[in-house]
């Protein structure tokens, strides 16, 4: 791979001309096409320089994320409209499969968020195309997928099952049982994740689709789920995203252009645990299922007090703006607390501590056949650095007292370290396996 | 019984076949042209070998056929539903050559719903009488007409021309019946016996890859080998679902061994889906 991928660069006129098989075979002297698909450089050089020669040769630049890095795509980057997250179990058992997947996924993903197709047009009638073919002529869509491990991949039922055991940091352990949790074994866990994110459903889901086929034979599905926020085409203020309650969710996010706050609070640092993982993030998943028809009949006030927000500004209460810090000494006149002492807001907050990025999703999944009523909620995503300082106090408290929780429930779960970047020529996973 | 039966993949693949040889006699240097029309390897003594055994599943169809269809008119319900399994598997290992005859298919083979009611026979009609009705009373003449149908497929299938891409297609539609029908339990809803058919499939999806195999090493040996471990896993599971010697209901399975049943079916059908590259030249 390496030699290929050095080939490009010496040949600046080759990004010039319209790629087809035939030169491309001439530029990297690969006799077989199988050989040529397994090439990352091109992706790779695309991605690096903005060059994506799209189907229609009119990729917009402004709407390819660069997939290269120090670090993944798609955790500091500004959410898109669309997510399409899996969580899979790694059925090979051989680690030289995982590597090669990982190595086979970064080919493919440098490709797709560039705007090309995971393989050249088929020559060969007899055979499947390579790439699945639903976003031909689509714009990339600012797509970014984020790869990430689960503790059961070191171990599983007690088996060091790939030799890695030595390498599980100490952080990536599932997550404690908090009180009133009702998790669901379907929505649980994982060995692997892709989170796909894109501007777009159609974009995002077939990433999600040549992943998973790709990945066949190696790993499957275990859950998936996809996530909505509004479009930003129809939110021309660019407000904080409301979630399916109507309240603005995701304010109190830290500074992602602060590398500072990041290196503190979101990516794992040198000294933190294992190297492999330097320049990565704990991501933490949990599928919260809303009862909006019980909130929908809930008071204004209600409602307010249970976020200690204002439903229509998304200031704290007791404020007037959305970005005003959260004051929880303000009393009313009577000297009661203006954020009641179980409102959502102040038991995330806590002592101010606990900084998590957040990047949730609501979804809708029908009705539940069980109950009649939607199926609807929040795929809460959050990014940190140390899930035992960050995530988990936070969520001790809220799941004791918050008053959120009378109208949720948390059924999903699971925590996967995501991986740091990689650079042309190298694979999301290279310091790992 | 499928949808989309194979005759019109045939016609297809047929089609295209036509547009190679057109290409290939034109003496344009068009390279873009010989690349779309991958010349078919010499493969004649595989297409050969496929015909026999086809027809020898399907002769065997046929005997396997008259002892249910016995059972049926001589109204021993056990014996007939003791046989019915087994008795379709020949025709389910065949699928790609059996399916071809568009109008016995669906005589042989359909669904209740695949077709009108009035003109709803062959196997799963009797199959309906035999577990919803436990009777063969009323199904004689069904039985009659089906083992006549099946003894004109016998008859039929002697004039089919196997092209390369019949089993090229033929693989994995084979499995892409199992992923359709099979693995969801509807193909035998009444007597849910489902693994059977299940692992006929296989078995015919199997029998094309070993045919192929030689040729499909000399082009890609990793392929061969990784369809070849598919196939082994498929096996290895479906032995697990056997006890005494005999498939368990598809009933009698449990959730996450129907997925894995499926999962393993993608894993092996995803691979051997490339094996069109033997025709490349």
């Amino acid at each position: 791979m390496s030699d290929s991928s050095k080939k490009p660069d010496k040949e600046p006129t080759f990004l010039d001309k319209q790629v087809t098989r035939r030169n491309v075979l001439k530029y990297t002297g690969i006799g077989s096409l199988g050989a040529l698909l397994g090439a990352s450089s091109l992706g790779g050089v695309f991605a690096m320089t903005n060059q994506a020669p799209s189907k229609t040769g009119k990729a917009d630049k402004n709407e390819i994320i660069p997939f290269y890095g120090e670090h993944q795509a798609g955790i500091i980057t500004e959410a898109q409209n669309n997510v399409y997250f899996v969580s899979m179990d790694v059925i090979t058992t051989k680690k030289e499969e995982v590597r090669l997947l990982f190595k086979e996924w970064t080919e493919a993903v440098a490709l797709m968020t560039a705007g090309n197709p995971v393989g050249e047009p088929s020559t060969n009638h007899y055979m499947p195309p390579k790439d699945t073919g639903e976003v031909m002529g689509l714009s990339p869509a600012n797509l970014t997928i984020t790869f990430g491990v689960g503790p059961s991949l070191f171990v599983l039922e007690g088996k060091d099952r790939f030799g890695l055991k030595h390498k599980q940091p100490k952080e990536l352990v599932d997550l404690p049982k908090f009180p009133f949790d009702s998790l669901e074994k379907e929505w649980t866990g994982g060995d692997l994740c892709v989170q796909a994110c894109a501007d777009d459903p159609q974009v995002a889901f077939h990433a999600v689709r040549n992943l998973v086929r790709i990945a066949r034979g190696k790993a499957t599905i275990r859950w998936a789920q996809e996530g909505f926020q509004r479009s930003k085409q129809s939110d021309p203020k660019q407000e904080t995203p409301r979630n399916l309650f109507g309240f603005k969710d995701g304010i109190v996010n830290p500074d992602v252009k602060n590398n500072q706050e990041m290196d503190k609070g979101i990516w794992v640092q040198p000294d933190d645990g294992p190297n492999w993982l330097e320049g990565g993030s704990y991501l933490i998943v949990r599928r919260i299922q809303m009862y909006i028809e019980v909130w929908d009949r809930s008071t204004l006030k209600d409602q307010e007090e249970t976020f200690g927000r204002y439903r229509e500004s998304g200031a704290p209460l007791g404020q007037k703006l959305e970005m005003d810090p959260v004051n929880l000494e303000l009393k009313d006149q009577s000297g009661k607390l203006m954020i009641p002492e179980n409102a959502h807001v102040r038991l995330a907050k806590g002592d101010g501590k606990q900084v998590i990025l957040r990047r949730p999703y609501s979804y809708t999944n029908g009705m539940d056949a069980k109950t009649g009523s939607f199926d609807a909620g929040l795929l809460f995503i959050c990014f940190q650095r140390e899930p035992s300082k960050q995530f988990i106090p936070m969520q001790q408290r809220l799941a004791k007292m918050d008053k959120l929780n009378e109208y949720t429930v948390h059924k999903g779960s699971a925590i996967f370290a995501c991986l740091p970047g990689t650079s042309l020529g190298g694979f999301i996973g290279e310091t790992l396996f | 019984m499928r949808m989309f039966g194979l005759s019109s993949v045939l016609l297809i693949s047929m089609s295209l076949l036509f547009g190679c040889s057109a290409n290939e006699q034109s003496p344009k240097k068009d390279t873009k042209s010989k690349e779309t029309a991958a010349p078919a390897a010499d493969l004649e003594d595989v297409t050969k070998a496929y015909r026999e055994f086809a027809i020898g599943e399907i002769s065997q169809f046929v005997k396997a056929t008259e002892e249910f269809t016995d059972a049926v008119k001589s109204g021993n319900i056990e014996k007939a539903k003791e046989l019915y399994p087994t008795a379709r598997m020949y025709y389910e290992r065949s699928e790609p050559i059996a399916e071809v005859f568009g109008d016995l298919d669906p005589k042989i083979d359909a669904r209740e719903g695949d077709v009108p009611e009035e003109e709803w026979t062959g196997y799963h009609r009797i199959e309906k009488g035999l577990w919803e009705e436990n009777t063969t009373k009323g199904y004689e003449e069904y039985a009659d007409q089906l083992l006549k149908d099946t003894k004109l497929l016998r008859a039929k299938v002697e004039t089919v021309e196997v092209t390369p891409d019949v089993l090229i297609t033929g693989a994995v539609d084979l499995l892409n019946e199992v992923s359709t029908s099979k693995v969801t339990g509807e193909e035998d809803r009444y007597s849910h016996t489902d693994l059977y058919d299940f692992a006929a499939n296989v078995q015919g999806a199997e029998k094309i890859y070993e045919l192929l195999q030689s040729d499909l090493a000399k082009k890609d040996q990793a392929l061969s080998e990784k369809i070849g471990e598919h196939f082994n896993q498929v096996n290895q599971l479906l032995e697990k679902h056997k006890k005494d010697g005999k498939y368990i209901l598809y009933t009698e399975l449990k959730r996450p061994e129907i997925k894995e049943l499926s999962q393993a079916i993608d894993a092996l059908a995803e691979p051997l889906s490339q094996l069109g590259i033997v025709m490349e030249g």
